[in-house]
């Protein structure tokens, strides 16, 4: 790049644009984005991880797809892979191991699709807990805040369905844990259960229906809510840090152009250079080891994808309590296979008007941010909500723990389900008062030099 | 278009002047612009190494690799582009108040009154749109009716199995089994004869040591026991057996059965025990069961002590 300006040279893409502003009148609308104003901070770009993750999925996901055949029908395996050679599978599983084996480039597509869906549901994780730490959910932010929780429901969908899609023993045993948590639900479970299956366990048509959801509705509604997550978040405007220039009536920041198109550009192909990288050194969910789904056969110890964790760890920590009042059963996986993830996604969800109306009683719009200290019952509840979070994904590895360590299972559990409740209770309580006191500390030096023989111009 | 342009002019410091600390720019961002277009390059050469190990029939590593690096290098062109040729610019931008202007929103509302009065005053017209918003909500619970079809409901497939009065024991393979086949601390899965492979009649037989005192619910042959093999926890393939301490072990979620007191629970989330198969041996010295398990198999369900009703 030269900093002498050439004379403007006419490009075919001048025309381009001409023709297009004939047509379409863009020339306004553009300029006005042209120079839209991005607060630049890194904690800015982890969304935009979770969307170029996103791109990655459907890119990916669409060439699995030109393979992948949703069929239960039994087939006599006659691929490259020696040791299931002559074995009785499932299509699905039968085309899974094609695509890994032979279809050129397939294997490849396939980690990288599972990679990115991991990192996928990591980013937007991530995403979320800036925004609740800094506040930025708030007023007017509420809409927002409550697509990206619904985002992070459909990122889980879309996460189990393609998982059970291969067909093997992995995914089948997923797959039963799911509709039996279904089946437990009082009244209506085995007809839910009926209905998402075609029948009793293991059903007519699974992997038919998983594949519709996965492959169609599914992304069509994370594309249409990403879509909407990205036009509030343009209409209302970036939040920003606060600072002598930065205030709640303006916006500081890089223009879209080109400081915010090439650092998001610059992003983008990181995000796939990352992804690629995985998917083509680290080997994962390599369902040949697995084997083809049978359902009296288990794999241990079974572990699901990371965000599945501590659903499993819930389930697995919770007693064995079920009991029957009235001939009405209520099995032990209801409350924390239902009840209490439910609860979680709720309180999630409205988090927006739990924290207006009880914590910081303030309904004002807000578009400056916050930090951890200046709520600090925020933050504590925050910290511990989220240590709760992974000492139960902790336990879904309890088995690992136990065949890791001397300590028998048993022990392991019963620290495990004291710890699940003491821990997150105290570090939260420890985050609230370590809040606390730099929110104090901050107010008395404010104080200290406010009282101070005034010797600016201030006044 | 560079930076040097657009950024304000500093006072000179240490001696140098403005000439000097443009020319230092000037090389700072050709050293970049060279950076840039070296990371360029090796982006077009790792693409092309994708294409050669595409076309000599592909390897999942070296494609990997071939593509972090390609986008990688792309990724540092694009960020040496854009800190140092572009450099940092800031701009401040206005923002209101996301409520509308008091005028606009009168302005809406009245609009909205005058037109939604064309359309509801006066009884019929009112009377009318109740008709149609009812209309509405009636279609759209019609519109729920293809969902139903997705399934059946449950009948009695819940309380039912394979299993049943003189159906014989078979394992994997569908052979029948004898009990002198069975030798102690051995584990069989087994099928009723006919139905190998199906996911709700799976069970596990266990031979019995003489020497442990047994609690079971069931008559069964001596030294063997048959249970469901669903754990009543999630229904995962109860597919361990701890011999040694005469349990078995669900994988899932870590749910124990002890297989001398009934399968009780012993541990783990599990909240009943695995349904105990009622077994004889018929004439021919096979074993058979005496009858379909006595209560449901697999996870609980609302209305498991019901029956159903047959
Ligand atoms: S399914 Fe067996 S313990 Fe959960």
């Amino acid at each position: 790049m030269s900093t002498t300006d050439e004379s403007r040279r006419q490009s075919p893409l001048d025309d381009v644009a001409r023709w297009l502003d004939d047509r379409l009148r863009l020339a306004e609308g553009t300029q006005r984005y042209w120079r839209k104003a991005f607060p630049a901070h890194w904690s800015f770009l982890i969304g935009e991880v979770a969307l170029f993750s996103l791109v990655v999925l459907l890119f990916t996901g669409t060439f699995l797809a030109f393979f992948y055949v949703p069929d239960t029908r039994l087939v006599v395996y006659d691929g490259p892979y020696v040791p299931l050679q002559g074995q009785e599978i499932s299509a699905a599983f039968d085309s899974t191991l094609r695509l890994s084996f032979e279809v050129r480039g397939g294997l490849v597509m396939r980690q990288i699709h599972h990679w990115a869906a991991l990192v996928f549901v990591a980013a937007i994780t991530v995403h979320m807990l800036r925004v609740f730490f800094t506040g930025a959910f708030r007023r007017p932010r509420e809409l927002n805040w409550v697509v990206g929780v619904i985002l992070l429901l459909l990122a889980f969908g879309a996460g189990f369905t393609g998982y059970s899609l291969p067909d093997d023993l992995l995914s089948g045993t997923g797959l039963r844990i799911g509709y039996s948590v279904l089946l437990g639900i009082p009244f209506v479970g085995p007809l839910i259960g009926f209905i998402a299956l075609g029948g009793e366990y293991p059903g007519t048509d699974v992997l038919g229906r998983l594949h519709i959801l996965h492959v169609m509705l599914l992304p069509a509604g994370l594309i249409g809510l990403v879509g909407a997550h990205l036009a509030i978040l343009v209409r209302q405007k970036h939040t920003q840090k606060p600072s002598k220039k930065a205030t709640n009536t303006n916006v500081v920041g890089e223009p879209l152009f080109p400081n915010q198109t090439l650092t998001s550009l610059a992003l983008f192909a990181f995000t796939i250079a990352v992804l690629a990288m995985l998917g083509g050194l680290f080997e994962i969910n390599p369902v040949w080891l697995y084997g083809p789904y049978e359902p009296f056969q288990v794999f241990a110890p079974a572990q699901p994808d990371w965000y599945m964790g501590w659903l499993e760890g819930l389930l697995r920590l919770w007693p064995n309590w079920e009991f029957t009042i009235l001939g009405l059963t209520i099995p032990s996986t209801l409350l924390p296979g239902v009840i209490l993830p439910g609860l979680i996604f709720t309180v999630v969800g409205a988090w927006p008007w739990i924290d207006a109306r009880w914590i910081t009683k303030d309904h004002e719009e807000h578009h400056l941010l916050q930090r951890p200290r200046d709520v600090p019952v925020r933050t504590g509840i925050g910290v511990g909500g989220f240590v709760f979070l992974l000492s139960i994904f902790i336990a879904g590895g309890n088995d690992v723990l136990a065949s890791n360590t001397a300590t028998g299972l048993q022990t392991i559990s019963a620290i495990l389900r004291v710890g699940t409740i003491v821990v997150p209770l105290l570090i939260g309580w420890i985050a609230y008062r370590i809040a606390k006191g730099l929110k104090e500390n901050e107010a008395a030096a404010a104080r200290a030099t406010r009282s101070e023989p005034a010797s600016g111009a201030q006044q | 278009m560079a930076a040097s342009d657009r950024r304000p002019p500093r006072t000179p410091a240490g001696g140098r002047t403005k000439a000097d600390q443009w020319r230092e720019q000037r090389k700072r961002e050709d050293r970049a612009a060279r950076w840039a277009a070296v990371s360029f390059l090796v982006a077009i050469v790792a693409s092309l190494a994708l294409f050669v190990v595409y076309i000599s029939g592909g390897q999942a590593q070296l494609e990997g690799l071939t593509l972090f690096i390609a986008f990688g290098a792309v990724g540092v062109g694009l960020a040496i582009w854009v800190r140092v040729i572009v450099g940092p610019e800031e701009i401040v931008e206005d923002r209101y108040p996301m409520r509308s202007e008091d005028a606009d929103r009168d302005a809406f509302e009245e609009l909205y009154q005058s037109t939604m009065g064309e359309v509801t005053v006066g009884g019929r017209r009112r009377f009318l749109l109740r008709l149609l918003t009812g209309a509405g909500l009636s279609l759209g619970l019609a519109l729920l009716i293809p969902i139903r079809s997705l399934g059946p409901g449950p009948r009695n497939e819940l309380f039912r199995t394979e299993w049943g009065e003189g159906v014989r024991v078979v394992d994997e393979e569908g052979e029948p089994l004898r009990p002198e086949d069975i030798s102690p601390d051995q584990v069989v899965t087994v099928f009723p004869e006919g139905a190998t492979g199906s996911a709700d009649s799976q069970a596990v037989l266990v031979g019995l040591r003489k020497d442990v005192p047994t609690d079971l619910r069931q008559p069964t042959v001596e030294g063997i026991v048959v249970y469901s093999k669903i754990c009543t926890h999630a229904g995962c393939p109860v597919g361990l057996y701890r011999a040694a301490v005469g349990e078995l072990l669900c994988p899932c979620h870590q749910s124990t059965f002890g297989v001398y007191d009934g399968a009780e629970v012993l541990s783990g989330p599990a909240g009943r025990p695995l349904p105990q198969l009622p077994i004889e041996v018929d004439r021919e010295g096979y074993l058979v069961a005496i009858s379909d398990f006595r209560v449901p198999v697999g996870p609980s369900f609302w209305n498991l002590t019901r029956g159903d009703g047959a």
